[in-house]
């Protein structure tokens, strides 16, 4: 199943590389995001995977269209072959892959990730929160000022990215849309 | 059993809308197999829920089917009109 999802994902990821359309990229990256939403939820991590869904399907496409109004629907051919940064790519990738081989095995009980933050929250957390996800109870109440702070943060980074789109239109008249350049 | 088959089903549909979204031709088959993405992807979540046995996940699969349908009529709005201002002010200002 997982796999299945990985492979919808790395053709997802192909296609968006070889769209020179820019609009059928933007949509190619919305199904990205489902798709990786998913595979989160799959995981067991709701709540890294709606905030996939949330940002990555639903604000990251409109912010990409609202980009798309204010600059050109189809991307410049490259001019020369890009070896090197495929390299780079690979490499990085390599060492991403051989930095997993350390990783401890997905769902093991004695990995640091399920024993650091004591467990006597699993505990506790219907006693002192009164809801039944522990993960919603340590975000939301436990470190609720880490979560305040993130929301602030991300709040500040949304009302900025609105307030350049604004100014910029009001500079240059909005361009005609419409057909798709794909 | 049943919900096997249904998975496979809506794993071949989530791919088939992935070849519409890529080849086009026209804007409209691109957002509708956006749409049509995101409609599968709740249907995966609440198939997967019931396989696993923990339906609690429907919820997420309802956020899901507000966020694509709010999703595509922004789409829509930015083919439509190139961008997303009201047109009354814009006709207006």
């Amino acid at each position: 199943m997982t796999a299945l999802l990985l492979t919808l994902l790395c053709a997802t990821a192909v296609a968006v590389l070889r769209m020179r359309g820019l609009f059928a990229a933007v949509m190619l990256m919305g199904i990205f995001s489902f798709l990786g939403a998913g595979w989160m939820l799959l995981l067991d991590a709701p709540d890294v995977a709606l905030t996939e869904a949330a940002v990555g399907a639903g604000i990251s496409t409109i912010l990409a269209l609202a980009t798309l109004a204010l600059t050109t629907r189809k991307a410049k051919r490259p001019v020369r072959p890009s070896a090197l940064p495929l390299a780079v790519v690979t490499i990085t990738g390599a060492a991403l892959l051989y930095g997993t081989l350390d990783m401890p095995r997905f769902g093991d009980p004695e990995a640091p990730a399920s024993n650091y933050p004591q467990p006597s929250y699993v505990e506790r957390t219907d006693h002192d929160i009164h809801i039944p996800n522990v993960v919603t109870a340590v975000l939301g109440s436990y470190r609720g000022y880490d979560t305040l702070g993130e929301t602030v943060v991300i709040f500040t980074a949304g009302i900025a990215v609105l307030v350049l789109l604004r100014g910029s239109r009001k500079r240059r008249p909005a361009a005609d849309g419409g057909e798709d350049a794909a | 059993m049943i919900l096997a088959a249904v998975l496979a089903a809506i794993i071949v549909t989530m791919g088939l809308a992935l070849v519409r979204a890529g080849k086009g031709p026209t804007v409209f088959d691109r957002i509708l197999a956006l749409n049509m993405f995101g409609t599968k992807t709740v249907l995966l979540i609440a198939v997967i829920g019931f396989i696993t046995g923990r339906p609690d996940f429907l919820d997420l699969g309802l956020v899901y089917a507000l966020i694509n349908f709010i999703g595509v009529i922004a789409v829509l709005r930015f083919s439509k009109y190139g961008d997303f201002a009201d047109p009354d002010r814009e006709k207006a200002s």
